[in-house]
């Protein structure tokens, strides 16, 4: 896996210094930084991606700890369960476009309330999506990234035995949020670290969702670069090289303020557990509410989003302030359907093998370092998440030089490989924690028993593990059908997945065929999810202590 | 004496501090037990003997079985039971999975039906293979993870606390059974327990543990 | 030995050169472009085009036996950065792409970067009916193409409103500022350097400079400040009462399409001229739309498809670029029915079937018709257009 990553970073590097052999630059020059550090909207556009990184990692991880503070074991709470599964596998842009929608001011809540209410028969000319502020991005990721948190923290809740130990927080005087987050939320705390810091460098780092919602004069960082390399004279993407270890630069900063603001709140926190005081009634009723309100509008945004792509992809003329279309169609179905096999079965092939694949390496890793003892050092890990970090548009045209010169480009094979670098750290993500977490005197019996190390993993630990591999599965193979650059790069274009197509028709903006993409798309994400939810509860209907 | 399980001059550390030490045997159909309080090392002798030492600890010394030297053997291949306070049923196997899980594989069809069937009657708990151990009382657990371990065929079996868990009554009960069955099979005990009725019911020498 | 030495190496010179399709024997290449497939990177993000494309598709391989994948892009530049990474990775044959859609600034830089193969459109069968005279189908934004690229489609700036809400739209830029003051918010352009937004920037200099001879020459050959001041003067009156007052801009052609859908907007500027019909059509419009030109008549250019200097389906490419070029084809992309891209063919010139097909054509409600478009305006050179978006990033790019 070093390769890859590597390769990726001297393609960002190189030509940031002036090393750049397609342009014929091959020379050390600081010309791209002070190109860089000309432009006018700069420090704005740094600003912005920090502040919204920052902003939106707060907010989620604030409601999520809610959410689970809240309501953890209660009827909500299975709610809260089965409503994940069909959010995470909604790709990032098809949320973007569903929130955009529904929030804009021609969007579908002011069309529900006009004219009768507000009176307007055109829409009001404020600023909502797109603000200088970068809030609608912020809820954009925030909508997207909380269900993603809930499900480590759901995994994690299990380890921690989060429910005895609420038990005894609560038989000794705490209310249910004040217990959960001094007792339970320690003890969770490590194993939810590690996403915590993935969505923080997503959400600095984060293109296609800030395009869409995000401020344009200027935008995010991220968005400029993608611009820049996008640009048809050739030697901006010099610039944007410089810009890509700049935004690297941020995110890594970020992290270790992150990190350094984490020792400080965990040492107040311990104190504030210490204590010994109560939160009255009013307070905990009140953070319930929060938490319950939180997930509501989650579960509303994202359902409202999905809703208004649906009846996008049937509208036949829909103007405003209309709620509904004027008319209904199957056309934009019928015109895209049938295209939609042959990459449909492109995107489920790829993210099959590169899904597997992940699994396999994770698997193997976990499994060394479970028989050796010996866990991974902190740069071999810096490296496996380094393709969350450093911006992928940035990171790719080396990715894409290495596969050229190896001369490994332009099939599946190929393009499910480079979607393995992406997919595997989620993957590591997801499964590390449930690996470690598994108790050694399994692998002890097993091995009494006269089962080898290979067989008390196939006979004990895979079966047992069932539903985090699963939820790791579901999670890789969203990220992998996600993907668009490395498929477009790598595959020299042709190989056609159901997102590359989804991507080129939203060039056009065109709701309808983005409608009907995006759905496709949500629903090849969808499958591994419902499968990840209801695979452990079907096989182990008669297995109550694995049903979760 | 050549037969049965034997410590000679164990030792193990961690950071090159000693932890626990044991020189001794124990024959078939004997049993010895190791007492001390919680920390004092006896579950890191039971690891020692069972080849699950964590690979931060340090093993020095012999252990035997049947004058075979299994220092080097991984778990599988020392042919040893182990039974736990928990009983550590595998959750996604029945209670006729789990007895089956280390029945030789060379015992087939009909017959390996019959044995795993017989072996849960002479617990009392014919007709229950089909049942998810989640289901079972404490009692039942522990019959089944003992049946299991011999249905294995072990040459020596292994007691980590493994009537902790159990109400008075029922201990005295699994007890007798436990160490019944062992006599009867002529296996070598370690017993690990902070519990003298244990010792007093395993009935053969005990070493104190220093805390 | 030596002097045979020589012969042998010039042999295979030349070997190695008679290996690429030479259009000037056409049968040659239609016998070497049967069998072979060429992947057409084209972006992809309009529903009529792709389907306009998949036709094509299907025809060239009917006729010929080539078949054609169309890679479906959203930026253009993308199959630009593929070329170039693959020249410096040494992937000299075989590349990805065999036929590109392209024109502008990414031609400019290809051809610069000597990332094309040719010359080779000038010798095709079809070039006969092209209007060479009419229309800049030898200059791509004034970058003379020399053969290595072959028109397509044509292009000019209109605008289009909606007849029910804006029955009297603005017919010269400097009324466009008027009209905006009187209805606030009602209009938007993409935010440059989108194409669309940088040409709406170059039309309504080439109005308002009152020099527009300037602009045909080198920004730096000209005084840039004197010919752009009337524009920031322009622009300073108009930002303000935009959009969202300038404060956001949308990004895209096609998002204005959108916003006028959602009723954010009653005038908008497209360079489709059928592009407000295709809305209608697609019912992402409604039929009150109506498209026009400014009285002084628009910029306009053409778009071309280049073979890159790797394809390993040139021939194939060529073949399918000469089919893009029959009057068959070039009068069903003008039908607003199935696209409506204007011609690059000299339709009065062709032969009369020909001919028919195109006078067979009928603008459907909110389009326009050839007439009505009126005369193009030329493309200034490249340099302005760098010029203008470098400044209008630093003026209205970074809101205040």
């Amino acid at each position: 896996m070093l390769g890859p990553v590597a390769a990726g970073l001297a393609g960002a590097v190189g030509p940031a210094f002036g090393w750049a052999p397609e342009l014929g630059a091959a020379g050390f020059s600081l010309e791209a930084w002070r190109t860089l550090f000309a432009w006018p909207g700069l420090a704005r556009a740094a600003g912005l991606s920090l502040g919204v990184g920052v902003l939106a990692t707060v907010v989620s991880l604030g409601l999520t700890l809610l959410i689970c503070a809240g309501w953890q074991g209660t009827r909500v709470w299975r709610w809260v369960e089965r409503g994940l599964s069909p959010i995470l596998a909604m790709p990032h842009a098809a949320a973007a476009f569903g929130l955009a929608f529904l929030i804009a001011p021609s969007g579908w809540a002011v069309r529900a309330a006009s004219p009768w209410l507000t009176g307007w028969e055109t829409p009001p000319d404020v600023l909502v999506v797109q603000d200088p502020l970068g809030l609608a991005l912020v809820a954009g990721l925030v909508a997207k990234e909380v269900p993603f948190l809930l499900l480590m923290t759901l995994a994690a809740s299990v380890q921690a035995e989060a429910g005895r130990t609420l038990l005894v927080a609560r038989a000794l005087g705490q209310g249910r949020v004040s217990g959960w987050l001094k007792a339970v939320l320690p003890r969770i705390w490590p194993q939810i670290r590690l996403p915590v810091y993935a969505v923080l460098a997503y959400s600095m780092s984060v293109v296609d969702v800030a395009a869409i919602l995000g401020p344009n004069a200027p935008p995010t960082l991220a968005v400029r670069i993608v611009g820049w390399m996008n640009d048809p004279d050739l030697a901006w993407r010099s610039v944007a090289s410089a810009g890509a270890l700049l935004q690297l630069g941020l995110v890594a900063g970020a992290l270790a303020a992150w990190r350094a603001g984490e020792v400080g709140v965990g040492r107040l926190g311990r104190r504030w557990a210490e204590g010994g005081a109560r939160w009255p009634a009013a307070a905990e009723g009140a953070a319930r509410g929060a938490g319950l309100l939180a997930a509501t509008a989650t579960a509303a945004a994202a359902g409202f989003g999905l809703a208004g792509l649906a009846v996008w992809s049937c509208a036949g003329l829909w103007t405003f302030p209309e709620a509904l279309p004027d008319g209904w169609t199957l056309r934009s179905w019928a015109r895209h359907g049938p295209a939609m096999a042959g990459p449909a079965l492109a995107t489920l092939g790829i993210a099959l093998a590169a899904t597997v694949a992940a699994l396999g390496l994770a698997a193997a890793c976990l499994e060394t370092e479970f028989r050796r003892g010996r866990r991974p050092g902190a740069g071999a890990l810096w490296l496996l998440y380094l393709p969350l970090i450093v911006p992928q548009v940035a990171f790719l045209p080396g990715l894409q030089r290495l596969a050229l010169a190896a001369g490994l480009e332009g099939g599946w094979a190929s393009v499910a490989a480079a979607h393995l670098v992406f997919v595997l750290p989620y993957v590591f993500l997801s499964l590390s924690d449930p690996w470690r977490a598994w108790d050694r005197r399994w692998a002890t019996a097993g091995a009494a028993l006269g089962a080898s190390g290979w067989g008390v993993l196939w006979r004990v630990r895979a079966p047992m593990m069932l539903a985090p591999l699963l939820t790791a599965f579901a999670v890789g193979f969203a990220v992998s059908v996600g993907q668009y650059l490395p498929t477009l790069l790598i595959g020299g274009g042709r190989v056609p997945t159901l997102t590359t197509e989804a991507v080129a028709l939203a060039s056009g903006g065109d709701r309808r065929a983005i409608g009907v993409w995006a759905l496709a798309q949500a629903g090849a994400a969808a499958l591994p999810f419902l499968l990840a939810a209801v695979g452990p509860r079907l096989i182990w209907r008669n297995r109550r202590a694995l049903r979760g | 004496m050549a037969d049965g399980l034997r410590f000679e001059g164990v030792s193990v550390r961690l950071a090159g501090r000693e932890i626990a030490a044991l020189d001794a045997g124990v024959a078939p159909g004997e049993a010895l037990t190791v007492m001390g309080p919680s920390g004092s090392g006896k579950s890191t002798l039971l690891a020692a003997a069972a080849g699950s030492l964590a690979p931060e600890f340090e093993l020095r010394g012999r252990v035997r079985l049947d004058g075979r030297d299994v220092t080097g053997l991984p778990t599988e291949r020392r042919r040893i039971g182990i039974l736990f306070q928990d009983e550590m049923l595998f959750p996604h196997l029945s209670v006729g999975g789990n007895l089956g899980f280390g029945l030789p594989a060379a015992v087939k069809g009909a017959d390996r039906r019959a044995r795993i069937e017989a072996a849960l009657e002479s617990v009392d708990l014919g007709g229950m293979a089909g049942r998810d151990p989640a289901t079972l009382s404490g009692g039942q657990r522990a019959r089944v993870a003992l049946m299991r371990a011999l249905l294995a065929a072990p040459r020596a079996l292994l007691l980590d606390e493994p009537f902790g868990k159990l109400d008075a009554p029922l201990r005295a009960r699994t007890r007798e059974l436990v160490f019944g069955l062992a006599r009867e099979r002529g296996l070598p005990v370690l017993l690990v327990t902070h519990d003298p009725a244990d010792a007093e019911a395993a009935g053969g020498r005990v070493v104190e543990l220093a805390g | 030995m030596r002097l045979s030495g020589w012969v042998a190496t010039l042999a295979l010179a030349t070997g190695a050169a008679a290996a690429e399709p030479d259009p000037a024997g056409w049968d040659a290449v239609l016998e070497e472009a049967r069998g072979q497939t060429v992947w057409w990177h084209a972006w992809g993000g309009s529903a009529p085009i792709n389907d306009y494309i998949a036709w094509a598709a299907r025809e060239v391989e009917d006729r010929h036996g080539v078949r054609v994948e169309h890679v479906k892009l959203s930026d253009t530049a993308e199959a630009v950065s593929r070329v170039a990474a693959e020249k410096a990775a040494g992937v000299l044959d075989d590349g990805a792409v065999d036929l590109l859609w392209i024109n502008g600034e990414n031609f400019a830089a290809m051809k610069e970067a000597g990332l094309l193969f040719g010359p080779w459109a000038e010798a095709l069968p079809n070039w006969r009916f092209v209007d060479v005279d009419d229309k800049p189908v030898r200059t791509d934004f004034t970058v003379p193409t020399e053969g290595l690229e072959a028109p397509w489609a044509t292009a000019q700036i209109v605008f289009y409103h909606d007849a029910a809400r804006a029955p009297e739209p603005p017919r010269s830029m400097a009324a466009l500022a008027d009209w905006a003051e009187a209805n606030p918010g009602r209009f938007a352009y993409p935010q440059p350097p989108d194409f669309l937004g940088s040409t709406f920037l170059k039309q309504a200099l080439v109005e308002l400079s009152g020099a527009p001879e300037a602009l045909y020459r080198a920004a730096d050959e000209a005084d840039y400040e004197a010919v752009t001041a009337p524009l920031w003067t322009w622009l300073d009156r108009l930002t303000p009462n935009l959009w969202r007052g300038g404060r956001a801009y949308p990004q895209s052609g096609p998002r204005l399409t959108q916003l006028m859908a959602d009723g954010e907007i009653d005038l908008a500027v497209s360079f489709d001229p059928s592009e407000a019909a295709s809305a209608v059509a697609n019912f992402e419009l409604p039929e009150t739309v109506r498209t026009y030109v400014l009285d002084g008549g628009t910029l306009g250019n053409v778009s071309f498809v280049a073979i890159p200097f790797n394809s390993g389906s040139k021939a194939g490419a060529m073949v399918l670029a000469d089919f893009l070029l029959s009057p068959e084809a070039q009068a069903r992309k003008a039908d607003p029915a199935v696209w409506g891209a204007g011609t690059v063919l000299d339709v009065e010139a062709l032969p009369d079937e020909a001919r028919a097909r195109f006078e067979a054509i009928e603008v459907g409600p909110g389009g326009i018709s050839a007439e009505e478009l009126g005369e193009i305006l030329p493309e200034p050179h490249p340099s302005w257009m760098t010029r203008l978006e470098e400044d209008w990033q630093a003026r209205f790019g970074v809101s205040r």
